[in-house]
């Protein structure tokens, strides 16, 4: 945790993007998390991938829950409105205002024990109502603020720190999301920025509903022996499947390292990632497929990272509800009030 | 003696027997005639064979509250058959189907019986299962016509219009109509002593219930998202929402709606989408009952704190939440007043009738979005789901919505630092920012509490401490903005506060205490926080009745805490049965607390 707040000067030689801001525009406060904790690792992807998209920073709305996870909002997008709202309540904030507005790009942060626990109901009707976000699970299987419960993502037989196992199967969001009518569907891990940027740029990128689940571990209470989301256990586990090398309708995105070859992808605490390519014989647009793959590679203890499940030019909220074009919160008296007139008819037709 | 457009009828039917339309039907013929009236729905949490009641007064003296006993009983409902003979009026007619034979033992001698063979009619007339079950209903509002002397045309003109284009269901509603008619003309004793004649009693006014108007408020009001979740007796607002903004809030052209709405997964998701919405600037509602209230606290300390706009409104029904959730209550004042953790409080507005459910509805919008924060619209399912006379809608074309204190992009380009919760006007309300305004102004993060007047999050006391006391400037600032109440002398020295639908019997009430010497003076609560005029309404009587439909006198509590009112000084007058209050219940226990304090009467009365 560190209290030196950054200070305002730049480099002037700091790389600018399309519409010649930095990368500073896109950051915010400095993180009051842990040091070295996953989560500020995805702060990171956010405000390098929104950069890289080049989109203005204010046309960003950040929402969250309550946890680790949802505090960090506050620490990329400075510029961007955020709402940090009530616990495992994020999807219906960001639903409403998705209804309010649906010209600005939505980014939700949400954690396991947020979404998978006292949320589960309103991820799952979020990805139902096909709310046009990115919406990243910062999923470190813990509950951090209040001192290392397990959450439901953790594993059956993962201990606590304390060596106590954990007793119930695990709920799994990725394939929970494929299953409910996701369109982008995509696993990584909080170290592997290579993996990580991509996806994001794709999943703001993306019309519809694009989730990202981000094993991130706890530095406190899930990174040790026992645990399955430690950073060695992660580390060890993980078959990425798909790299983001897609083309959206609008951008290209594209990651550094080629097909076919492994890559060390050195991480914040100074340890090294190996990621392996996938074939090319696997195929994110079967939601069928998607799922079967991701559950027998867990069957097998693996962790399948990538973009798993892709569904192009997806309807969105918007679009079921047929809603106007123009954003709701730019409609006046004009355009909302029926007036006088109308009102007599109603009268008449009540008489 | 022969009376005139003065009596109650009640209906007993089986639920799903299609008897809804019927008693519709003719509620609608008799305000069609010119005369007043209201409508009640009693009806169980059952979609299918258990007994439903509808209550119709007709009433020249505009006494809308409900009675204890009925003057006419059309008993169909063979379940409920000693229950629905026992309340009748002494001299009240008993109407049945006399297809079949009676058990003797019910009998009464005190009340005119009138036996129509209804199923034996349709059996020789119709042959379609469905329509014989259908028109059976139908039979009775026909030969109730010739009982009561109405108007046939106004019925066979409301069977042409309610099913135009689809005519070939008018001819046999007709003839059904005609069937109970000829054969009460035949023989029956026609017209009874209790009869209907036209009148011009209704001028302009409309026929309508409370839930409708709250939608079309909300439409009026410039609400662009409905979330909820169906619950009784809330749900015909999302339905009237819908009903009407297809067809007032749609392009023309492109066919695109100005509206959303989203039935949610529960109550906590249909409010989190509308404080969504109120954040991101967009004018949202939800609908709910005391149920939804409860699952909607945490959400509403949150709006309060964070300071998010947003309008619910709660059709109140008996609590708990199991128990009787299609009858009436006030029973969710001190939930809805304080809903949350932590210090919170919410404004509340009080209808009482349906063209106040509309003003207040549009309204509501308006104030949530001046003080940026949660308003709560009470009704109940007395006022919410059943049809009463009520002055028409009415808007003014001038008007212009309210959107409070919102920078926009110019605003921001001449502030040199802002802060979310900065108190500039000193009325405790800041200036808000909507996501998008500026690329490098205004933005901030919104959370529950622990923040400076910079929106930066701090754990320090002292800045907790600001934010807390700015809140209460700022309730001070609701109260001023909230509706007066409405007060009434007539020189009593004793007065009597109601609020809602406790209004509804309150004329007949006071009628009937001036006959037994007792003047009071009036004053309906229409909203809370309470004004000054509340205060010395009940300073300057010697005796305060507080009526209100629930066990905890939670208007008393309220009362005593926002205004700080000795509580010996209101006298309670409740009622929480599940049936809305009858002028007779207020009047017994108004007389009796004058009887036992021995109090002065105006004149002496006969007890």
């Amino acid at each position: 945790m560190t209290f030196v707040p950054k200070p305002s000067a730049r480099h002037p030689l700091l790389k600018t993007n399309e519409i010649g801001l930095t990368r500073r525009d896109y950051e915010a406060i400095v993180s009051t998390l842990c040091a070295g904790c996953g989560h500020d690792s995805v702060s990171a992807a956010v405000i390098q991938a929104c950069h890289e998209l080049s989109i203005p920073p204010h046309q960003f709305a950040k929402v969250s829950g309550i946890g680790c996870s949802s505090k960090t909002p506050s620490y990329f997008l400075g510029n961007a409105h955020g709402f940090n709202s009530v616990h495992g309540r994020m999807p219906s904030i960001a639903t409403g205002a998705y209804i309010a507005n649906k010209d600005l790009k939505y980014i939700g942060i949400s954690g396991d024990g947020d979404s998978a626990s006292i949320g589960l109901g309103q991820f799952a009707h979020i990805i139902r109502r096909r709310v046009n976000m990115c919406y990243i699970v910062d999923n470190n299987g813990t509950y951090g603020l209040t001192k290392g419960q397990f959450s439901a993502t953790n594993d059956r037989g993962s201990t606590s720190k304390r060596g106590v196992p954990n007793l119930y199967a695990p709920i799994d969001l990725v394939s929970l999301a494929i299953q409910l009518g996701a369109s982008f569907v995509a696993r990584s891990f909080s170290g592997d920025k290579q993996q990580l940027i991509p996806l994001i740029k794709a999943a703001v990128l993306h019309k519809g509903f694009a989730f990202i689940d981000v094993i991130s571990p706890c530095v406190m209470f899930n990174n040790h022996d026992g645990s399955t989301k430690s950073y060695t256990h992660v580390r060890n586990h993980t078959e990425p499947v798909v790299d983001a090398n897609l083309i959206m309708p609008r951008d290209e995105i594209t990651v550094e390292y080629e097909e076919g070859t492994t890559t060390s992808v050195p991480m914040h605490d100074g340890s090294k990632l190996q990621l392996r390519k996938l074939s090319d014989s696997y195929e994110p647009n079967n939601r069928v497929s998607a799922l079967t793959y991701v559950q027998k590679a867990q069957e097998e203890g693996e962790i399948v990272t990538g973009l798993l499940f892709l569904e192009e030019d997806a309807v969105d909220c918007h679009d079921i509800l047929g809603t106007l074009d123009t954003p709701f919160n730019e409609l006046d008296e004009e355009n909302l009030c029926p007036g006088t007139e109308r009102l007599e008819q109603i009268n008449d037709s009540l008489r | 003696m022969t009376s005139y457009n003065e009596f109650v009828i009640r209906f007993a039917n089986v639920n799903g027997s299609g008897s809804a339309s019927a008693n519709g039907m003719f509620a609608k013929a008799l305000f069609r005639m010119g005369i007043p009236v209201t409508t009640r729905n009693i009806f169980p949490s059952n979609i299918q064979g258990l007994p439903t009641w509808y209550e119709v007064r007709a009433s020249a003296r505009e006494y809308f509250g409900r009675r204890e006993k009925v003057d006419i009983m059309v008993a169909m409902n063979a379940e409920t058959y000693t229950e629905d003979v026992d309340r009748l009026e002494s001299g009240g007619y008993l109407i049945y189907d006399s297809t079949r034979g009676r058990p003797r033992e019910l009998c009464r001698e005190d009340v005119t019986e009138i036996g129509i063979p209804i199923t034996k009619l349709i059996l020789s007339e119709f042959s379609d299962p469905k329509q014989r079950q259908l028109f059976k209903n139908i039979v009775y509002v026909g030969a109730l016509s010739a009982l009561l002397n109405m108007e046939f045309e106004v019925l066979t003109s409301m069977v042409a219009s309610q099913y135009r284009g689809k005519d070939k269901l008018i001819q046999p509603n007709i003839r059904a109509l005609e069937l109970g008619r000829n054969y009460a003309l035949k023989y029956l004793p026609c017209p009874m002593d209790i009869q209907t004649r036209s009148a011009d009693l209704i001028g302009d006014r409309i026929l309508v219930d409370g839930n409708e108007a709250s939608a079309l408020g909300a439409i009026y009001g410039g609400a662009t998202l409905c979330a909820w979740y169906p619950i009784t007796p809330s749900t015909s607002v999302a339905d009237a929402f819908e009903k009407h903004a297809s067809r007032l809030r749609v392009d023309p052209e492109t066919k695109k709606k100005r509206f959303a709405i989203i039935q949610a997964e529960d109550e906590l998701s249909a409010i989190g989408m509308v404080i969504g919405a109120g954040w991101n600037g967009a004018r949202a509602f939800t609908a709910t009952s005391g149920p939804g209230i409860s699952l909607m606290n945490e959400f509403l300390g949150l709006a309060y704190f964070a300071e998010v706009p947003a309008v619910v409104f709660d059709v109140q029904r008996a609590g708990p939440s199991t128990g009787m959730p299609t009858r009436t209550q006030q029973s969710d004042l001190l939930s809805v007043a304080f809903a949350s953790h932590g210090d919170t409080k919410h404004p509340i507005l009080l209808p009482a009738a349906p063209k106040e459910c509309f003003d207040f509805a549009a309204d509501a919008f308006d104030l949530a979005e001046r003080i940026q924060s949660p308003v709560i619209v009470m009704t109940d399912l007395e006022l919410g789901m059943n049809q009463t006379l009520s002055e028409p809608f009415q808007w003014d074309d001038s008007r212009r919505y309210d959107r409070g204190k919102v920078l926009d992009f110019d605003d921001l380009e001449e502030i040199e630092r802002y802060g979310r919760y900065v108190d500039s006007d000193g009325d405790g309300i800041g200036y808000r920012t909507l996501p998008g305004t500026h690329p490098t102004k205004g933005s901030f993060f919104t959370r529950g509490s622990s923040r400076n007047e910079w929106a930066v999050y701090t754990e320090d006391p002292q800045s907790y401490i600001n934010n807390m006391d700015r809140l209460t400037k700022k309730w001070e600032t609701i109260r001023r903005l909230m509706p007066a109440a409405e007060i009434e002398s007539r020189n009593g020295r004793a007065g009597i506060i109601y609020f809602g639908t406790t209004t509804t019997p309150m004329k007949e009430s006071l009628l009937m205490l001036d006959e037994n010497g007792i003047a009071l003076n009036t004053l309906r609560i229409r909203s809370y926080p309470f004004g000054a005029d509340v205060a010395e309404f009940i300073e300057t009587h010697e005796t305060i009745f507080l009526v209100e439909q629930n066990r905890d006198a939670q208007m008393k509590s309220l009362l005593t805490l926002d205004l700080g009112i000795d509580p010996e000084k209101i006298i309670s007058i409740l009622y929480y049965g599940g049936f809305s209050i009858s002028a007779d219940y207020i009047v017994d226990s108004v007389t009796e607390h004058y009887v036992v304090n021995k109090l002065p009467r105006l004149r002496e009365v006969e007890s």
